[in-house]
């Protein structure tokens, strides 16, 4: 039977693109509402074709709905058109599997991938008719959960939460939702719920805490108001990542969404310690999927959606172990298939550049570096492994395979730069054009010329990286530095091969701002959202304006954020939780970043990050040598 | 080796665009491992023909597309493996295996027939303004006219055409939904009276149902209401030789089972 919608098609005729809302994409999960004991619905706050693209998402999602009492749906923003109509005629936002209103959920848990969707955040709660506020809600309202990378400092968003889920999934949540059941049975309330969920390891419940402050506005501690609520929450992480949830029937769109592929995710973590890279800490210990399960994976997952192409992620492909003998299964399966493989930015090297060659049609892909800084010096500083040299001779086998294109990612405003290291990218990126000269005969030129395009973001220090102490840039220094980047690469022989875009400064800032943010940003945001503020990850719907004056308004410094220097021992409204690598090994980090100083690799050296503790992973193999060598390296 | 599919698209499936609807049968076919022939080249694609686009918003008992296959099993064994990775909203009808000697789907395409319902529960239509007696008196003068001129969009401006030649038939009937069985918003399984119309769905002379009604509002001298009318296309039609020479036949007809 066709469901009823929760639109009316006069409405879904009206909108943009109607397959946003009506659900019924193949591999969705429709339930029995009768046997079902707990509704949960899944949120990616930003429009369906982003949220659609997300593998966490997918992966809760076919955890929840493979327990029997659990039906898990999913809801993502409404787009503007639409979220006008369900303002004015007021119909409450809906789940896309039942159709039904999102407030008649049990749960209502939302992913947090990056801190500028935080007022979408609001857009969701209020289109749901749940109050903004959790201190606001009743008993009949949802439950309110955040997870994901921005929930590693959730104080900006406490206040709208009812708990948060440190870490990943897959641990904890058949024992949370146990506890849900078990309370209702008994008849307890809300606040019983929330007592014991926050027993739960790895849940924060943010209203059993107050934060308080210094005179100067920094974190004095935090006051427990439950008595039972733990001091420090420690991440959950999944030890073996090859036995657990994984969507081998992940949903299939009908409209183009970004990610339009089947993905296997291979690894987490990362081994590298890049210090501006908050992923690279905050998923700690590295663990590599077992590579017979993911090939037995890829197949049933493209069988089971369809899908043209295939992808692997992971945070850095290259340090997979067994990354050759997948991807040449891989090539061998999908050739028989007319199936593409998309491959992640892989380190440029003969083997990578031999399976981009087969994969790719080389004269239309381009190859990507991602130095991040003009000089070995700043490389050094933010503990880059990849030298000029790798670069050039990459460079150099890329050219000769016929590529023609290159991309080049760098950060403007890192700790410690210089003149020096801004100009540094405009001789760096001219030193590539200049290998494709050195390189390529005339004769053999593809349309005679090679393209260099250089890319700069502005470099926004985040929480449990080293650079968690760093100054940020204000908006006016991030433009002087776009404009001497630029002036740099005019200057510089090859100037007509290398194409230069720059990020924008004033999202930058409001992003900085949030990421080291305390509670006291609650009430910002709110009065953003008020205003107005909305998809402000898109530049179309930022206003940088609106979210200034809501500073002025709520009497907040925004400055006291980002351009402030911290201190060594001052304590941040993100220390209550542990994410597994120690503040003391950041702060050795930073100030061995300071010093120009670089740190080895997980697999070459253990640094004693602490994430050992976990008793896995990379860690295992290296151990020993941590207990042996650690103290040499302090 | 040639195959017709012929497929129904309904309930929300009819908010699914034409582009999105290729993409479906792309994955499906895969899901289902039809042994579907590529194309050459470095990035080899699915050989598929889609009959003719249908306008979003707008239900259909008869779509079709063509594709080219390496082997098959059995017409009726690869209308069950697709039926098999369908959703709901989208099945398939028939599946026929074509004379190499056939046009692909969209180069066969002739005439198009829809039925519009005229519902009086929606919230705003033709009937809240003219009584269903006079709509079938109102539809039988205009049809009756020698010419039916509307003004049409193109690429250069606007151009005047004439409808008429390009309507074979329409008329009031009494019908069913036939998609009442399978839907929870259709209200009434009862005979209800629609307008069907027969138009030219080829490539040269295509002719949009919404066309035709906005010339009817106002030969009737009404606004045109902002909602979408209910429209099911009923079936797409090819041009064969019959018995009395030329004749519109549905098209699966050029197919046969095997």
């Amino acid at each position: 039977m066709i469901k009823k919608q929760a639109l009316s098609d006069e409405i879904l005729m009206q909108v943009e693109k109607p397959a946003r809302y009506i659900g019924n994409e193949v591999n969705s999960v429709i339930k029995n509402k009768e046997e079902i004991d707990i509704r949960f619905c899944m949120c990616f706050p930003d429009v369906y074709e982003i949220g659609m693209s997300h593998l966490g998402i997918q992966i809760l999602y076919s955890m929840f709905n493979s327990f029997e009492d659990v039906w898990c749906e999913r809801v993502y923003s409404p787009w503007t058109d639409l979220d006008k109509i369900l303002r004015e005629k007021q119909i409450p936002l809906f789940a896309l599997e039942s159709q039904d209103p999102i407030k008649s959920m049990d749960f209502l848990g939302i992913t947090l991938q990056y801190e500028m969707c935080y007022t979408n955040i609001l857009q969701i709660l209020d289109l749901s008719q749940i109050p903004l506020l959790a201190k606001d809600r009743s008993e009949t309202d949802p439950i309110v959960i955040g997870g994901g990378p921005c929930s590693y400092n959730p104080e900006p968003i406490a206040d709208f939460f009812d708990l948060f889920y440190i870490g990943e999934g897959e641990t904890q949540y058949r024992k949370l939702l146990d506890i849900y059941k078990e309370n209702r049975k008994a008849g307890g309330s809300r606040l019983n719920f929330l007592q014991q969920a926050s027993q739960v390891p790895g849940i924060y419940v943010p209203v059993f805490y107050e934060e308080e402050y210094q005179d100067d506005g920094t974190v004095k501690g935090r006051k427990k108001l439950y008595d039972k609520a733990p001091d420090t929450i420690l991440k959950e992480v999944v030890m073996n990542v090859s036995d657990t949830f994984y969507p081998t029937k992940p949903i299939v769109p009908y409209m183009q969404v970004t990610q339009d592929r089947v993905v296997l995710e291979i690894q987490r973590g990362c081994i590298r310690g890049c210090r501006f890279c908050q992923a690279g800490q905050l998923y700690r210990p590295v663990r590599e999927r077992d590579v017979d399960v993911l090939k037995k994976y890829a197949l049933e997952m493209l069988e089971n959606t369809g899908h043209e192409e295939i992808s692997l992620s992971s945070l850095s492909s290259s340090d997979y172990s067994a990354l050759n003998e997948l991807l040449e299964f891989l090539m061998q399966e999908c050739g028989k298939k007319h199936i593409n493989i998309s491959l992640p930015s892989l380190r440029i090297d003969a083997f990578s550049l031999d399976v981009m060659s087969k994969v790719q049609d080389v004269k239309k892909s381009s190859l990507t570096f991602a130095p991040e800084a003009g000089t070995q010096r700043l490389r050094d500083v933010i503990n880059k492994g990849l030298t000029e040299a790798l670069i050039l001779e990459g460079a150099a086998l890329a050219f000769q395979g016929g590529w023609t294109r290159v991309k080049l990612y760098f950060m403007l405003g890192l700790p410690t730069e210089t003149e020096e290291d801004i100009l540094g990218i405009g001789e760096l990126s001219n030193k590539i054009a200049a290998v494709f000269f050195d390189t390529v005969p005339k004769d053999k030129r593809i349309n005679g010329k090679v393209q260099i395009v250089t890319s700069t973001s502005f470099f926004i220090p985040k929480p449990f990286t080293p650079f968690q102490w760093a100054k940020m840039c204000t908006r006016e220094e991030f433009l002087e530095k776009a404009y001497q980047t630029k002036k740099g690469i005019m200057a510089q022989l090859n100037q007509k091969s290398i194409k230069y875009n720059w990020h924008e400064a004033d999202v930058s800032v409001i992003e900085g701002i949030l990421a080291r943010g305390d509670r006291k940003l609650a009430k910002v945001i709110l009065r953003a959202y008020e205003k107005g503020c909305m998809f402000d990850a898109w530049s179309e719907y930022f206003h940088n304006d609106i979210w200034l004056s809501c500073f002025e308004e709520c009497g907040i410094d925004p400055d006291f954020y980002t351009v402030r220097e911290r201190m060594e021992d001052e304590i941040f409204p993100w220390d209550f939780i542990d994410c597994g690598v120690t503040k003391e090994f950041l702060l050795r980090e930073w100030k061995k970043a300071l010093e120009g100083k670089t740190s080895p690799n997980c697999r070459s050296q253990c640094q004693g990050c602490g994430a050992g503790r976990f008793g896995g992973g990379i860690c295992l193999s290296t151990s020993a040598q941590a207990e042996n060598k650690v103290g040499v390296s302090l | 080796m040639k195959i017709r599919i012929k497929f129904k698209k309904y309930g929300v499936m009819k908010f699914i665009g034409h582009l999105d609807v290729m993409r479906f049968f792309q994955k499906a076919i895969r899901r289902a491992d039809i042994d579907i022939k590529y194309s050459e080249g470095f990035s080899p694609h699915q050989i598929m023909s889609f009959a003719a686009p249908l306008g979003v918003g707008i239900e259909s008992m008869g779509e079709y597309l063509d594709i080219e296959v390496n082997s098959l099993t059995s017409t009726e064994a690869m209308k069950t493996a697709l039926n098999a990775v369908m959703v709901e909203g989208i099945s398939v009808v028939s599946v026929k295996v074509l004379p190499d000697t056939v046009k692909n789907a969209m180069a066969s395409v002739a005439a198009a027939e829809y039925q519009i319902s005229c519902q009086k529960e929606r919230t705003s239509d033709i009937t809240d303004v003219i009584e269903i007696e006079d709509i079938e008196r109102k539809l039988a003068e205009f049809y009756a006219q020698e010419h039916i001129f509307v003004v049409k969009k193109t690429k250069k401006g606007t151009a005047e055409i004439d409808l008429k030649p390009h309507i074979y038939k329409l008329e009031m009937i009494e019908a069913v939904n036939p998609f009442s069985e399978i839907s929870e918003d259709i209200k009434s399984e009862s005979i209800t009276r629609v307008i069907s119309m027969l138009v030219d769905a080829s490539s040269s002379g295509n002719i949009k149902p919404k066309m035709v009604l906005e010339a009817f509002y106002k030969y009737c001298g009404i606004a045109l209401p902002t909602i979408p009318w209910q429209i099911i296309r009923i079936e797409t039609y090819t041009e064969a030789d019959g018995k009395d020479g030329k004749a519109f036949v549905p098209l699966e007809a050029v197919g046969t089972d095997q």
